[in-house]
């Protein structure tokens, strides 16, 4: 420890300490602009010089390491020249624009100019203009307020993974500019608007919206991915207008992913459902709640009299709330019904009956970042889970060993990733390799079903470097998650976890993939599961939240069953062309920001969130909907008064965590034969992943939502005949669609990648298997 | 292009045969690699050679004068990894001309000083970061690289030693920021040159993160020299606390401008002399005596100094590079200082914000002065503007651009009030043009 004077103040500091790190410690403020604790150290806006003993010079307080005894001076007279200094030259050509500018009254220029700056200035001559850039759909640029700090190249280059940004030219013609012609296309760029200590980098959808202290500022809980990041919702009548992040270091840190930043867009949607629909005779007419209830009710009761309970289905989405989710399957199991799942892009359920508990991460979302050796199976990493994979590339550059065993060689922009790559059908092979190298590299016995295995170079070097590690994790990604063999999968990583001494867990999905086993919204006793669902068609579906053409495993196939069942009632905040088709009932309920209600997140962190805004015209929260259904329908135990009391029936007694988180399973793994033939290998795009990104017209209009080619790699293409073709037809079982063929080396020969989620491969259908490829 | 006269020659022994003269067989016929084969034949102690270095009084040539022999004691002692030794041939200071013409004549001289840098260091590898604008020395250096190579004075194993140095020559890109050590540094790296926050400084983490000492050429090519005549001997060329002999670039208006090889501690006033003196017999008006960001001096204090770091600091201006610009009476202060101005305004990285914003500001308004938009208190501006540069910034250009607006507006206050008040200058247009080439 280092003794350090600040302003009279005498503190401890640990060694390597910074002056503006000790300042912080001290409560002291020095005022700064390129400083930002989660970036490396600039050092460039000169904002934070204070004066220190025996230095000739005022010193930037975030680049000076403190010494033993070093007396410093942040409000001194030299010290307040410099800040004072600096802060002229800032100004000079810093356009007088506020009453414009976006960031005005939320800007760091502004309000230091307030302490630091004088009221008119010396400076006469013409002022700096500088042509704006285009940086895609999310981020809007005024560079002439750009202030040079230089935080966005930085956040792009260390934080994001990919330097998108960067000063180009010379002195006063400096410019922060993309790559030429390059947008910021990083699923993390709308972070550079928080860091953008002026308005230089604004918000496109919010821009001119409304003026920062207009708006409410409501706590929320992003309801995209497993991180279930914290959110600052800013709201101006009732209307969403911005998602800014709210700071948990053990969650999302400072930052927010485009999805969980800009998907509010779709809560103001053309497309929200405001009235309740029922259609009659062929044709659809908006009807009263009442009347849409009964009308449910009825049909339910008539299904349930005709054909018995079972031919109720009951599918919720992994979207929404613990709550939702608790009162449908008690709806549905009040009817008499144990059809009813959550996991509906899973297609190997052979794990039911034998977990030990809910499959959740394994370990604390912060514990992630401790970790030497990590192990990600099956996973398009960086897209599912954009803050995750931001934790891991942090824990890279630190040392930490990332290896990954996946069907496609997506760059994960993770430093010295060990990589294993083969078709989907071989990666139980392939991790069970690693699980058998592992084995051996320990003097472990080798479990029967390894013992045929033969240990490629690739998943060698991955068990090596697990072996070498003291603290690893082993995780399945969504798509190991939603593999034909996920069983197998998960058993293997239970093992090559006990093997190393190390913790394994999924990667949730979405948002409350934890929630739903603890909501119970799983199959149980002879309950069907979300794909015989639709295998075995039901006479009446409930679909809370789901559009199961772009949402299941097998769209086509749940589409067919939609159509030929008796009664379909859709729970949905929009109204779609497809639902119209299938649906006989449409009721509307509130997307996440006009509800309150609970995301289970993927650590078992269980975090409650309020309404933010009020329910858009007749639309309701789902857990009254539900409740008041079951009230229509005459079910017990529906009296419930607030959706606190729901919580706390779901969570039984669980409070900051919770209960029955256990990854445990008790099954054997077997390693099939693999497959022979053309594979499909089907990522869910990120911004096609869930009904509101689908809709949030900014994310629509941002690269990664770029409507999917096939993908093939050289020797594919030359096998399968598609040499030079542009467009091509891809058939998978009696199904087939056209689109642009792109060459990508990072596919193991014969993947074929067609990405599902997306309206046009949506009548392909599982998104495992055989398909055939022919030129269009 | 340079005249060459000399006094005592050291460093320019080699350049009197001009184009001929910079061959390796040249340089091994004047005594050169003895050093370099000497040492490595004795295996002296490196703490030997940076004695030697320490008692010649060698200080850095390349502006800042910093004693050579201190500077390579710091390097860690440990020796771990990769190190490398760098030698600053970025010239591009207005004034200097000075390596370009070393690089040119006696470019083995520079190998041969890096090789034994490397030597006292256990760098493996060298860098030289030659000015992006001057291709045909880049060239010369390469063909003198490559004669050394295949003497075996460079490379795996040099003579046998088990001493092993690679050294390459990069090519600059032509920013005068990338003649900053750090900036140097992080343009070899490939990077856009802009000097790095110190500390850490390069001695720690330098080229690639590794420890690396940088020098400029002269300082460099003057280590042979020193450890074959010693260090006391080398001293005593010159006078006490400034060893040695030193290459001035002489510009403007003299009759013979060039380089010149004197020892240190010569009076101006005989350096003005063997420059062919004033051209047209003009009264010297001012002089800048260490190149363009020392501060300018007028003539009459000028010719009461000696050629050496202490005298013209204590003068108020700095030895620096040692490019001497002489201006006469035909010159106007305030038109002179406007093209510095503009210099530095455009050679600023725009790394940070006191440089960056500042120096557009400082030259905007001395060139409205010079237009005569000037207003009464444009002075006091100018100089609470450098005020608030100086010592702000990442690296000395910030100071660099300050000085000489603070020194021109302090020496020659009247022209720039002549020039606010009248709207012109105080050198009359026609005596401008008299002085001026550019006009004949």
């Amino acid at each position: 420890m280092l003794e350090i004077e600040i302003d009279g103040k005498s503190l401890q500091v640990a060694e390597g300490s910074t002056i503006m790190d000790a300042a912080h410690e001290a409560g002291t403020y020095i005022p700064h602009f390129c400083y930002h604790k989660k970036l490396s150290i600039a050092a460039n806006c000169r904002m934070c010089l204070v004066q220190v003993e025996k230095a000739p010079k005022p010193l930037p307080a975030c680049a000076t390491p403190v010494a033993n005894g070093m007396k410093v001076f942040t409000h001194s007279e030299l010290a307040l020249k410099a800040q004072k200094g600096v802060m002229e030259f800032l100004l000079i050509n810093h356009p007088l624009d506020c009453p414009i500018c976006d960031q005005g009254g939320e800007c760091q220029l502004q309000d230091l100019a307030v302490g630091y700056g004088s009221s008119a200035s010396r400076y006469q001559e013409e002022k700096r203009v500088v042509f704006n850039k285009n940086l895609g759909p999310l981020v809007n640029t005024d560079m002439t307020r750009c202030i040079h700090c230089t935080r966005c190249v930085r956040f792009t280059q260390e934080i994001a993974g990919e330097m998108e940004m960067g000063q180009a030219k010379r002195g006063e013609h400096s410019e922060i500019m993309p790559f030429i012609e390059k947008t910021v296309d990083s699923e993390l760029s709308g972070n550079i608007i928080d860091l953008c200590p002026v308005g230089a980098l604004t918000s496109k959808p919010f821009r001119y919206a409304a003026r920062t202290w207009e708006l409410a500022r409501r706590k929320s809980v992003a309801p995209h991915d497993g991180l279930g990041s914290n959110l600052i919702v800013q709201v101006k009548h009732d209307k969403v207008l911005r998602v800014l992040p709210l700071e948990n270091e053990d969650i999302n840190e400072c930052w927010l992913s485009d999805k969980d930043r800009f998907s509010y867009e779709a809560v103001n949607s053309e497309e929200r459902l405001t009235k309740p629909m029922v259609k009659q005779g062929g044709q659809w007419g908006e009807a009263d709640w009442g009347v849409a209830l009964d009308y449910i009710a009825h049909a339910l009761k008539d299904v349930v009299k005709t054909h018995g309970a079972e031919a109720v289905g009951t599918l919720v989405s992994p979207h929404s709330t613990l709550e939702e989710m608790f009162l449908a399957q008690q709806l549905s199991r009040e009817l008499g019904s144990h059809n009813v799942d959550f996991r509906l892009r899973q297609s190997d359920f052979s794990l039911d009956g034998k977990r030990a508990g809910a499959p959740w991460l394994g370990m604390k979302v912060a514990e992630l970042s401790q970790l030497d050796r990590v192990l990600v199976v099956g996973s398009f990493l960086r897209k599912d889970h954009p803050l995750l994979a931001q934790r891991l590339r942090q824990s890279a550059k630190r040392g930490t060993q990332v290896s990954l065993i996946n069907p496609v060689d997506d760059d994960q922009l993770i430093k010295n990733t060990l990589r294993a790559v083969g078709l989907p059908s071989q990666l139980p092979q392939l991790l069970g390799e690693v699980v058998k190298a592992v084995a051996t590299a320990k003097g472990a016995a080798v479990d029967a079903a390894l013992t045929g295995v033969t240990v490629s170079a690739a998943a060698q070097k991955i068990a090596d470097s697990l072996v070498s590690g003291s603290n690893a994790g082993v995780f399945l990604g969504n798509f190991a998650q939603q593999h034909p063999q996920a069983a197998t999968l998960e058993a293997l990583a239970q093992q090559l976890a006990k093997l190393l001494g190390a913790r394994h867990g999924v990667l949730g999905e979405a948002a409350n993939s934890v929630g739903g086993y603890v909501a119970k919204a799983v199959p149980s006793g002879n309950g069907l599961n979300a794909a015989q669902m639709f295998a075995q068609p039901r006479k009446a579906y409930l679909l809370f939240n789901v559009e199961p053409e772009l949402d299941s495993a097998d769209g086509a196939q749940a589409v067919a069953a939609l159509k030929d069942a008796a009664m379909v009632a859709v729970f949905s905040a929009f109204k779609s062309e497809a639902a119209l088709a299938y649906a006989d009932v449409l009721l509307p309920i509130s997307p996440f920001t006009e509800t309150s209600g609970t995301f289970v997140n993927t650590e078992g962190r269980v975090q409650s969130f309020n309404a933010v805004a009020k329910p858009l015209g007749e639309t309701r929260p789902g857990w009254k909907v539900l409740r008041v259904l079951g009230n229509v329908l005459n079910l017990p135990g529906f009296e419930y008064n607030s959706s606190e009391e729901v919580r706390a029936a779901a969570l039984v007694g669980a409070e900051e965590f919770a209960n029955g988180l256990d990854n445990g399973v008790n099954a054997a793994f077997n390693l099939n034969a693999v497959a022979a033939g053309v594979e499909r290998v089907a990522d869910v795009p990120i911004y096609f992943a869930d009904g509101l990104v689908r809709r949030a017209p900014s994310l629509q209009r941002a690269r990664d939502a770029a409507a999917p080619a096939v993908r093939v790699n050289a020797a594919t293409a030359a096998k399968l005949g598609l040499d030079g073709a542009a467009e091509v037809t891809v058939k998978q079982g009696a199904a087939s669609v056209r689109l642009a063929l792109k060459i990508d080396a990072g596919l193991p020969d014969g993947a074929v990648r067609v990405a599902a989620a997306h309206a046009s491969t949506a009548a392909l259908g599982s998104m495992f298997g055989q398909l055939s490829v022919e030129r269009a | 292009m340079a005249l060459i006269a000399t006094k005592n020659p050291l460093l320019t022994v080699g350049w009197e045969k001009g184009d001929a003269g910079w061959g390796i067989k040249e340089y091994e016929a004047r005594g050169g690699y003895q050093a370099l084969r000497k040492i490595l034949a004795e295996k002296t102690p490196p703490e030997n050679i940076i004695a030697e270095l320490k008692a010649s009084v060698l200080r850095g040539r390349g502006g800042a004068g910093f004693p050579t022999g201190l500077k390579w004691s710091f390097m860690p002692k440990v020796i771990n990894g990769d190190r490398y030794v760098v030698c600053n041939s970025d010239e591009g200071e207005p004034g200097t001309f000075k390596d370009l013409d070393l690089l040119r004549y006696d470019p083995h001289s520079v190998i041969e000083g890096m090789a034994i840098a490397a030597y006292v260091m256990s760098a493996n590898r060298g860098y030289n970061y030659i000015h992006g604008e001057i291709f045909e020395i880049y060239k010369r250096f390469e063909a003198a690289l490559d004669e050394a190579r295949a003497a075996g004075l460079i490379g795996q194993n040099i003579l046998g030693s088990g001493f092993n140095f690679e050294l390459f020559a990069h090519h600059g890109y032509g920013a005068y920021i990338c003649g900053e050590e750090t900036g140097l540094l992080e343009s070899i790296e490939g990077k856009k040159g802009q000097p790095r926050f110190k500390p850490p400084f390069p001695a720690t983490f330098g080229l690639y993160g590794k420890p690396t000492t940088i020098n400029n050429t002269e300082t460099f090519a003057a280590v042979p020299y020193i450890l074959k005549m010693g260090g006391e001997k080398y001293l005593e060329l010159g006078k006490p606390n400034n060893g040695g002999t030193k290459l001035f670039s002489i510009s403007g208006h003299v009759n013979k401008p060039g380089n010149y090889e004197i020892p240190m501690g010569m009076p101006f006033a005989e350096l003005l002399e063997m420059a062919g003196g004033m051209r047209g017999g003009r009264k010297i008006k001012a002089v800048i005596p260490g190149g363009s960001s020392a501060p300018v001096l007028p003539g009459d204090i000028m010719m009461q100094c000696t050629m050496d770091y202490d005298s013209i600091a204590k003068a108020g201006s700095m030895l620096g590079s040692g490019a001497i610009i002489v201006m006469d009476e035909t010159v106007c202060m305030v038109k002179a200082l406007e093209r510095l101005s503009y210099f530095y305004f455009e050679e600023s990285c725009g790394q940070c914000t006191p440089c960056r914003e500042g120096t557009g500001w400082l030259y905007r308004v001395v060139h409205r002065i010079e237009n005569g938009q000037g207003r009464q208190e444009d002075l006091d501006l100018l100089m609470s503007v450098t005020d608030n540069i100086m010592g702000r910034t990442i690296c000395a250009l910030g100071d660099a651009a300050s000085l000489p607006v603070r020194s021109f507006v302090q020496h020659f206050k009247s022209e720039f009030e002549h020039h606010i008040q009248n709207k012109q200058c105080l050198v009359p247009h026609d005596v401008q043009r008299a002085g001026s080439s550019f006009y004949m």
